[in-house]
């Protein structure tokens, strides 16, 4: 059977070179960076190397970037790093309704501290108004973040405008730019952010690793505390063949930076404009104009997300769903619901994101497998789908 | 790896019962698209014996299963013996499903309980198995117990 993997946004296979670079720090270069002696020092300089090569991605100094254990406590670290640093100054949070639950959890967890927090709504699109925003600022803001990314609708945020008007204000401003990396192009001097989340898995490096850029001259807390690791302000043992193996994948993804972009957005427009034309009572959800390359949301209209990610299954296809029977909380997608999609049409979303191993026959696999899916589970649907609701 | 038994998955894949019958004596929808899941429940009753029953389901993989499951349980059976079964009972016979798609099994029981009354209404019967059983009740999605959400 075909096996076709449409859910690069969820995670990304290790490629092949990343992969080679990695394995002799598993065993000849196991080194402890901090050690003095040869194969620590070794260790040092390919912590450094990859430091470099994370810096150069996103046009950063390589003092500015600090490994992690993954995008999840990078995202955790600009929280709470921030929040404490500045609660002198008030404690007030501005982010939005479409956040990665690595964010939207880590506020809850704050709002219960005495913390206050703004969720700003989005627009149709997903995008962040800039006036929004600004009118949301108080003078005890301290902190707000929004992602340059959205996982779900690849929605891109204006955030070179959101960053400048954080800082007329004087508040820190962090986006999550997990989804981002390698898929759209990072500057963090243009951008002007504050504080940047990153994650090796989802450009085809190791899991268990990522990264926060924080820029020069910007205090922090620290959030993992014991060691002198990372500059003094990640306490732990670097787990180095995984961020070798981050450095190397972002060398790639900066070398193939225009050739992947192409690749995926030709792929994605082909798949939706097929999977539109081709099954009936179908919606692209999202901006087209600002959007992820890879990144394709469509609902199925009468059918409900999960039947059609099982039944993909079994034809070999992998991709996800907002739907609400499908999350453990069955609530349907918040993203979704921030754009305005009724909860009925969420139920039949799918979400599909291409890579780079993708191809245009398994875009064509895909289309025909998902007609014949969607017309299955639309004979056994309770809605008329001639009538509609 | 699947996420559900196997039995559940053949039910899921291979639906008994699925569609409508020409003239039902008794139909009943539960469910609202608005809280996610609907189902349809149609039955043919002969002498208080449920002689065929057809389901349609807009809902999960679980929730098109159990329908399968329940109706099949239901032909052939007395009415008053076919109220007796619950939903526990369409989750025993499908060898389990997980505790979070419980509720889409709820769905199939109720929506039979209301294709009964249906009948029971239209043709004029009383059956003990529907004592204090409210035909007109929505889906109550805050009845559901707080299930964390662990994403
Ligand atoms: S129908 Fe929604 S979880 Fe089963």
């Amino acid at each position: 059977m075909r096996k076709v993997y449409l859910d690069y946004s969820a995670t990304t296979p290790v490629k092949e070179e990343v992969l080679k670079e990695m394995l002799p720090f598993y065993t000849e270069n196991f080194g402890n960076p901090s050690s003095l002696y040869s194969i620590g020092l070794e260790a040092k300089e390919a912590v450094e190397n990859a430091r470099s090569q994370v810096a150069s991605l996103i046009n950063a100094s390589p003092r500015e970037v600090y490994f992690t254990a993954g995008g999840s406590e990078a995202d955790n670290w600009a929280v709470f790093g921030a929040c404490d640093a500045f609660k002198e100054k008030g404690n007030h949070i501005i982010t939005t309704e479409i956040e990665h639950h690595a964010m939207l959890h880590t506020f809850e967890f704050l709002a219960k501290r005495g913390y206050d927090v703004t969720y700003l709504p989005v627009e149709e699109d997903g995008r962040v108004n800039p006036k929004v925003f600004e009118d949301a600022i108080t003078d005890k803001t301290i902190f707000a973040s929004v992602m340059l990314v959205n996982n779900e609708i690849g929605t891109i945020e204006p955030i070179k405008e959101l960053a400048k008007i954080a800082k007329e204000h004087g508040v820190i401003f962090h986006t999550d730019a997990v989804q981002a990396l390698g898929n759209v192009p990072i500057d963090v001097k243009d951008l002007g952010v504050d504080l940047l989340s990153m994650s090796s898995h989802k450009i085809y490096g190791p899991k268990g690793e990522g990264a926060l850029y924080i820029r020069k001259g910007l205090k922090i807390s620290n959030f993992v505390h014991g060691g002198a690791q990372e500059m003094g302000k990640r306490a732990g043992t670097e787990n180095l063949p995984a961020i070798v193996g981050f450095g190397k994948a972002a060398e790639l993804a900066k070398e193939n930076f225009d050739e992947h972009v192409k690749h995926l957005s030709e792929l994605r427009d082909y798949m939706v404009s097929e999977i539109l034309r081709r099954i009936p009572d179908t919606y692209y959800n999202g901006s087209k104009e600002f959007r992820h390359p890879g990144n394709a949301n469509i609902t199925f209209e009468y059918i409900e997300g999960e039947a059609m990610l099982i039944l993909l299954d079994q034809k070999g296809i992998s991709i996800s769903t907002g739907s609400a029977c499908s999350s453990k909380s069955l609530k349907p997608s918040h993203v979704l619901s921030a754009i305005g999609i009724p909860v009925t049409r969420i139920h039949g979303s799918l979400r599909l994101t291409v890579g780079d191993p993708t191809t245009k026959e398994d875009i064509d696999y895909v289309v025909d497998s998902l007609e014949e899916v969607v017309s299955r589970l639309r004979q056994i649907s309770s809605v008329d789908t001639k009538k509609g609701w | 790896m699947a996420l559900y038994n196997d039995i559940v998955m053949d039910h899921f894949l291979n639906p008994k019962n699925v569609g409508e019958l020409e003239n039902p004596d008794g139909q009943g929808v539960y469910g609202s698209p608005v809280c996610g899941d609907m189902m349809q429940i149609q039955i043919k009753v002969e002498d208080d014996v449920i002689t065929d029953a057809r389901f349609k389901t807009f809902g999960c993989g679980s929730a098109i299963a159990s329908s399968s499951m329940a109706t099949s349980m239901i032909i052939g059976k007395e009415i008053e013996d076919a109220l007796k079964i619950t939903n526990k009972d369409v989750i025993d016979a499908l060898g389990g499903l997980p505790p979070v798609k419980h509720h889409c099994s709820v769905l199939a029981d109720v929506a039979i309980k209301k294709a009964i009354w249906d009948y029971a209404d239209k043709h004029g019967k009383t059956y003990k198995g529907l004592e204090g059983f409210d035909p007109f009740q929505e889906e109550d999605p805050d009845a559901e117990e707080e299930i964390p959400d662990e994403e």
